[in-house]
């Protein structure tokens, strides 16, 4: 039981970034913009993290700081992408290797020295509870916030009149322009919170999950989160059954190293890239299912006519 | 209120429209621009840091090739750069997204290795044509899998190539911990070296430049034979532009995928294995510094264009080295390489705006 409890929670845990990031880029696609610099996002909110709370500022306002990196970083794509209508496979990539770069030069210096991790903090009264307490009310805050935002990102998409312009500019910019809605001042909205999300992904990653910086430290989530998105056929409610799903596989693989299995560390650790494949190749099966939700102007660029 | 006036007179005077053509001045012109922002941005960036811009650009793109040994090492590491860019581009022409070309390097790398070390040819001549060839076979099986899944399974190829990248570092690494381990390497995570047979020979023993120089040489022709005079390379660049037009022509995606992909693969397979049997010699768990990401820049910087590849290869090469001279000369981190990577990237893809766009200047009005 305690077992099953450990792994349960770690699980919820290891997809917190994984929920915030894919989050925030199913926003992205719903607007009909493709974001492939998830990644590089990510590290640049994860290593901002760290060098604000090097920096002495308190926990609250390195979180912040690293989300505002991860919007400014995101701005650098939609210049690229809506601005100047390159190609967004390319602008996407562009933003990953930058990212890459950029959060291993903010973060020399700092690598292998722990942070302080955000504490879980209790609820009184439901945290004591037996079981239940620890498997739902002990946590950092963070958590919670990852499903205060899914739940506003759902209530968003389809209960509010911006959310159905959001995604009627994902389905046909071209009319959504003919109304009169500006399809690319909405558009960078969408891109800055994506920017935010994969930020505070990164920042929960170096402060939280980890807690400190090490290079490169995403190791494939933010691509993972991409695949999420896909995953989810653009649907929030399976973004966050599929970052369970990798969480899981991510704890499994860590469980099953520590219990000192005689299967070499290497195959438990291609657990969730295998997995992630195998996944998409479901998914993709169902091409009505995909067809569904999937914004239909998505990665082609929009020039408002007349 | 008339600085208002002025202000506004001003934001008047240009405005942005499609050309009529796309600009063959501005498509020759948009990489140099690009590359001198890039200078630019990077000077200014060097002056927060407290150093002197021009000793620093001078450090980081000019003392790299004042040596006979860094001339060698600039081509040597442009060679495999251009190589994978050359078969990336078929790919990005036809909208096929191998990202993934690093893992396909990895495995060709494991595969030629493999041919070298433990295939009963060690004293043959033949043995370094077999190891290109596993090379070239091992690449393109590790693409094969994303062509199936996307011609077959409909399944996002960006993604798995990607994934695929994350499982060959692992294969390596398992491979070099375990059973290909050298014996007598003191327990260093690195396999026996290869045969001499199996080496690409130097042109001078105090370098490392090596004869491989001339495979990305074919290649490069072949590549600009096939992109630029042959059917097939065309059909697929429409496929690419317009999907609708090349299906109506009776050309399938499928074959563009397969194409795309395994061409993408073999050329990142065979670099893997020009790197082991040049360079390296063995296989560790670090085999390359990104060429395989690297590449993809490379192939945008030179417009999917055999010729423009050559000197993005170039130009890309230029910016490891210089990371690695001013890591070493000014202590700064080679991080800085990366960054210069994305920066350049950035300012190609912005500047390729003008080739298509112009800013017009529009007559003021007369108030």
């Amino acid at each position: 039981m305690d077992l099953f409890v450990s792994i349960f929670t770690a699980t919820i845990i290891a997809a917190t970034p994984l929920i915030l990031a894919a989050l925030g880029e199913l926003i992205v696609e719903k607007s009909g913009v493709l974001n492939l610099g998830i990644e590089g996002m990510m590290l640049i909110g994860a290593a901002f993290g760290v060098w604000a709370h090097f920096a002495g500022l308190p926990m609250f306002l390195a979180v912040v700081i690293a989300v505002l990196a991860g919007m400014a970083s995101s701005l650098l794509f939609g210049v690229l992408a809506l601005t100047f209508m390159t190609n967004q496979y390319a602008a996407g990539l562009a933003l990953a290797i930058f990212g890459a770069g950029v959060s291993a030069f903010i973060g020399r210096g700092f690598g292998s020295t722990p942070v302080e991790a955000i504490q879980p903090i209790d609820i009184p009264g439901l945290s004591n509870i037996p079981v239940i307490g620890e498997m739902f009310f002990h946590y950092d805050p963070l958590v919670y916030f990852s499903f205060v935002m899914f739940g506003a990102v759902s209530w968003f998409l389809y209960q509010t009149k911006a959310g159905l312009t959001l995604r009627a500019i994902g389905e046909s910019p071209d009319s959504a322009h003919a109304i009169g809605f500006h399809v690319i001042r909405i558009r960078y909205l969408a891109v800055m919170f994506g920017g935010g999300m994969a930020g505070l992904g990164g920042a929960y990653l170096s402060l939280v999950y980890t807690p400190l910086w090490v290079e490169n430290m995403t190791a494939g989530r933010g691509w993972i989160a991409l695949a999420l998105v896909v995953f989810s056929a653009w649907r929030p409610k399976r973004v966050v059954l599929g970052a369970w799903l990798f969480g899981g596989m991510t704890i499994l693989q860590l469980q099953g190293q520590a219990m000192g299995l005689a299967i070499p560390s290497e195959v438990l650790s291609s657990l969730p890239y295998l997995a992630t494949i195998i996944v998409l190749v479901l998914i993709s099966q169902n091409r009505q299912a995909m067809a569904l939700d999937f914004p239909v102007s998505l990665a082609q660029p929009f020039r408002p006519k007349g | 209120m008339i600085l208002a006036q002025q202000q506004r007179a001003l934001t008047m005077l240009f405005k942005i429209e499609a050309r009529p053509e796309p600009s063959r001045q501005m498509a020759l012109a948009a990489p140099l621009i690009a590359t001198g922002l890039t200078i630019v941005i990077s000077s200014i960036f060097f002056l927060t840091l407290g150093l002197n811009p021009f000793l620093t650009l001078y450090t980081f793109f000019v003392e790299p090739l004042t040596t006979k040994n860094g001339l060698s090492e600039w081509l040597l590491k442009a060679s495999p750069l251009i190589l994978i860019a050359c078969g990336l581009s078929i790919g990005f022409r036809a909208n096929v997204w191998n990202i993934g070309a690093e893992g396909q390097l990895i495995m060709g790398a494991i595969t030629a290795t493999g041919v070298g070390l433990f295939l009963p040819f060690q004293e043959s001549g033949l043995l370094l044509p077999l190891m290109a060839v596993a090379g070239v076979i091992g690449g393109m099986a590790w693409a094969a899998i994303p062509a199936f899944l996307r011609d077959r399974m409909n399944t996002n190829e960006i993604l798995v190539t990607l994934m695929l990248t994350y499982i060959a570092a692992l294969v390596l690494s398992w491979l070099v911990h375990g059973p290909w381990r050298d014996p007598e390497g003191f327990n260093f995570p690195q396999t026996a070296l290869l045969p001499n047979q199996g080496m690409f020979g130097v042109f001078d023993y105090a370098y490392r430049l090596n004869t491989s120089i001339f495979i990305t040489g074919v290649v490069v022709v072949l590549t600009w034979v096939f992109t630029e005079r042959s059917f097939l390379g065309y059909k697929m660049s429409v496929g690419g532009a317009a999907p609708s037009a090349a299906r109506f022509a009776g050309f399938s995606s499928s074959a563009s995928i397969w194409i795309g992909l395994l061409a993408s693969g073999a050329a990142a397979g065979l670099a893997g294995m020009m790197e082991v049997a040049g360079p390296l010699g063995q296989l560790s768990p670090q085999i390359s510094p990104g060429y395989g990401f690297a590449a993809i820049i490379v192939a945008f910087i030179g417009r999917l264009n055999a010729i423009g590849i050559v000197l993005g290869g170039l130009l890309l090469s230029l910016l490891y080295l210089g990371g690695e001279s001013v890591q070493l000369s000014l202590g700064l981190p080679s991080s800085i390489a990366l960054i210069f990577q994305g920066m350049l990237l950035f300012f190609l893809l912005a500047s390729n705006f003008l080739i298509n766009f112009r800013f017009r200047k529009i007559a003021m009005r007369a108030h």
